[in-house]
């Protein structure tokens, strides 16, 4: 019987199955930060019960960091000691590996998996975070989970899951230059909707897919849950297997050519059926913006922001007229024409060593105009920072007038200082611009990194295509 | 997990399509390491003219008389009416113990995200799809009838209005008995440990670099 890599990956891990489709799933890699784990531990020592497997635990601090200053600790004293909380969980339990504050390796935990070989191809991994869905780039079945979830697989190795439905979502042909996995997945958030990928499992495949870096599919297969979907992954290949090739934790020796071979098969069989198969043209996909409080409240660059009169559903227009007037918009503006306050490049979604690098083009030898109050570059990880120092890039950055700080979160969600003030414009490289995300009564565009920079540059949204 | 089996309850209508994690539990309240006490805070930038912090006193801050759940009207409320895409955004748990804080042990939309969806059924709180239509009516009929109340019934998987109109919706059999029963899921889980210790072996035999 013909199969679909989601097929595939479930069948390898199902454990036991209850009449009613409900399975247990045995999790290879269960990735764990400060914010959804305490209460999970706490239970797990009321009811007197150990984990099963620490040594499938990797562990980092990321949401509450503080991105400068480190000389001063965490000043935030709630903040503090949610991240003492889980130092002491970890010391008290055991990981495979631990990246604390201040760690070399510390970041992002989404960063920090797969640069130290941690997640793997064709592996489950589970983390209390929604963008646990990047994972799907290697070919694993990654799901978001709730705390109470990540309770239930530290006492027992398992996630209780119902099988999804599959989709197919095909990118064939060549993408433009400027245009990068983040305008392919607000382009394809833009089309199904934040609700298009419910109950589905989202496999993205076709030429332009193939023919991303491992970085890029990390930054589509983040988003997928934004256009709703638990889990998005992607078949490995070559590109997979070189990029997890000599990482700290991958194997070697006769450990990896075994492993490569079981990797190979981590496709969907030719002519295996999906629920639900979804066409983009590569070619039609221009650098997006989003408008609105949602991330399908998306346009491309050279388009105007939406007119909720053209809207005939009554519930989405509604939905529309209270987005603009949240980000104080007129409808018709031309995106080009909405000047921004602040500028972020980090996050899951976009801090990794290609995202500083394309930013960094746009950048050197400019200035980040006049009206820009703030313009922060926060590297994805220590090693990510790292590199780019080694390549210069701070000082690129640092010259052209933006900030340069430590790793983590940050302003993606605004758990630490950084954060918008009411009614300030940011173009932000994260994955959410829901009312307050990046601080209360704040206004997010989500677009690339590219884009971010180009209108850290203009002081206005602006087309990359038209600076490269 | 408190079981949950039949509740008649005050209904509360959230007109809104996309409600996020965000705004069910802004991000401050996530620094927290307890499960308790994040109903104060629920809503919080709809529900408050000022910026919350975490562990300050809500009582004394001033509300937002335009937002729904600040009306005398829907005081007590435990049925939380909303629409499309309820819950979407992050994984965070602190929304459903939000919920659950405040008072409500249902929700009925016309869809859920899926981590939300499996959040509640973690914590007691009943998710309930109904199609647009009944919603529709739902909506309409609370809005003109003070004191609006419902009857949900997981046993018979219906929830049924003050007219004695019942509208029936499905429920995965397996967590409808956890509910029922108030049912660990660990718990639950752990009986399987045998299998789950013989997968392991295999695992480890079979594919050995995931045990490094």
């Amino acid at each position: 019987m013909l199969q679909t890599l989601y097929d595939k990956l479930w069948q390898n891990h199902v454990v036991h199955e209850e009449a009613d489709g409900t399975a247990l799933l045995y999790i290879d890699r269960h990735l764990v930060h400060e914010v959804t784990s305490p209460q999970a531990f706490e239970g797990l020592k009321l009811a007197g019960r150990k984990p099963w497997r620490v040594s499938s635990v990797v562990a980092t601090a990321d949401h509450n960091t503080p991105t400068d200053h480190w000389e001063r600790g965490i000043e935030d004293p709630v903040s503090r000691q949610q991240v003492e909380t889980l130092d002491a969980n970890i010391r008290a339990v055991g990981a495979l590996a631990y990246f604390p504050f201040k760690d070399p390796r510390q970041g992002i935990v989404h960063v920090v998996g797969p640069e130290n070989g941690a997640t793997l191809p064709g592996m489950t991994v589970v983390c209390g975070d929604s963008h646990t869905s990047t994972h799907g780039a290697f070919g694993c079945m990654a799901h978001g989970i709730g705390t109470s979830e990540v309770e239930h697989v530290l006492a027992t190795q398992c996630l209780l899951q119902k099988k999804s439905k599959t989709m197919l979502l095909r990118v064939e042909g060549r993408l433009g230059k400027g245009v990068t996995a983040k305008d392919i997945a607000l382009a394809i958030i833009g089309r199904i909707g934040t609700a298009g990928g419910t109950g589905y499992a989202i496999e993205f495949a076709g030429s332009a897919i193939r023919g991303l870096s491992m970085e890029g599919r990390m930054t589509l297969c983040n988003m997928a849950i934004e256009a709703g979907a638990r889990l998005g992954f992607i078949a490995v290949d070559d590109t997979t297997i070189d990029y997890v090739k000599g990482r700290p934790f991958a194997p070697t020796g006769a450990a990896w050519d075994a492993a490569v071979a079981y990797w190979r098969t981590l496709h969907s069989d030719e002519g295996a059926q999906f629920d639900a198969v979804v066409d983009v043209r590569a070619e039609d996909i221009k650098p997006q913006v989003t408008w609105g409080t949602s991330p399908e409240m998306v346009v491309a660059v050279d388009a105007t922001v939406p007119d909720p009169a053209r809207e005939t559903d009554p519930v989405k227009r509604e939905g529309m007229e209270r987005a603009l007037q949240y980000m104080g918009l007129a409808p018709n503006t031309p995106i080009k024409d909405i000047k921004v306050d602040k500028i972020f490049i980090g996050s899951c979604t976009n801090s990794r060593i290609e995202d500083l690098r394309a930013a960094a083009a746009v950048v050197k030898g400019r200035r980040v105009a006049g009206n820009v109050k703030l313009a922060l570059v926060v590297p994805g990880s220590g090693l990510v920072k790292q590199q780019a120092e080694r390549e210069g890039l701070d000082k690129v950055f640092l010259a052209a007038g933006f900030e340069w700080r430590e790793p983590g979160c940050s302003m993606c969600l605004a758990m630490n200082a950084d954060r918008l003030e009411p009614g300030e414009r940011c173009a932000s490289t994260s994955n959410r611009n829901f009312e307050g995300r990046q601080g209360a009564g704040g206004r997010t565009h989500l677009l690339s990194p590219e884009m971010a920079a180009a209108a850290a540059i203009a002081g206005h949204f602006a087309d990359v295509r038209e600076i490269l | 997990m408190d079981k949950f089996v039949r509740l008649e309850g005050l209904v509360a209508p959230l007109d809104r399509a996309n409600v996020d994690t965000d705004a069910i539990i802004p991000k401050q309240f996530l620094k927290s390491i307890k499960r308790s006490g994040f109903g104060p805070n629920l809503f919080d930038e709809w529900r408050y003219m000022d910026v919350g912090q975490p562990g300050q006193d809500c009582s004394q801050r001033p509300k937002n008389p335009n937002f729904v759940l600040n009306a005398a009207r829907y005081q007590g409320a435990q049925i939380l009416l909303t629409r499309q895409n309820f819950g979407c955004g992050s994984s965070r748990e602190h929304a459903p113990w939000a919920l659950l804080d405040y008072g409500f042990r249902v929700v009925i939309a016309e869809s859920f995200a899926d981590i939300f969806f499996n959040n509640c059924f973690k914590n007691g709180i009943l998710p309930i799809v109904l199609p647009a239509a009944e919603l529709d009516a739902l909506f309409a009929q609370v809005e003109a009838t003070h004191g609006y109340r419902l009857t949900v019934d997981l046993a018979q998987q219906v929830v049924v209005r003050p007219d004695g109109k019942a509208l029936p919706f499905v429920v995965d059999a397996f967590r409808k008995e956890c509910l029922l029963n108030g049912w660990d899921d660990i718990g639950l889980t752990l009986r399987h440990a045998d299998k789950i210790k013989a997968f392991e072996e295999k695992r480890r035999v079979e594919q050995p670099w995931l045990f490094a």
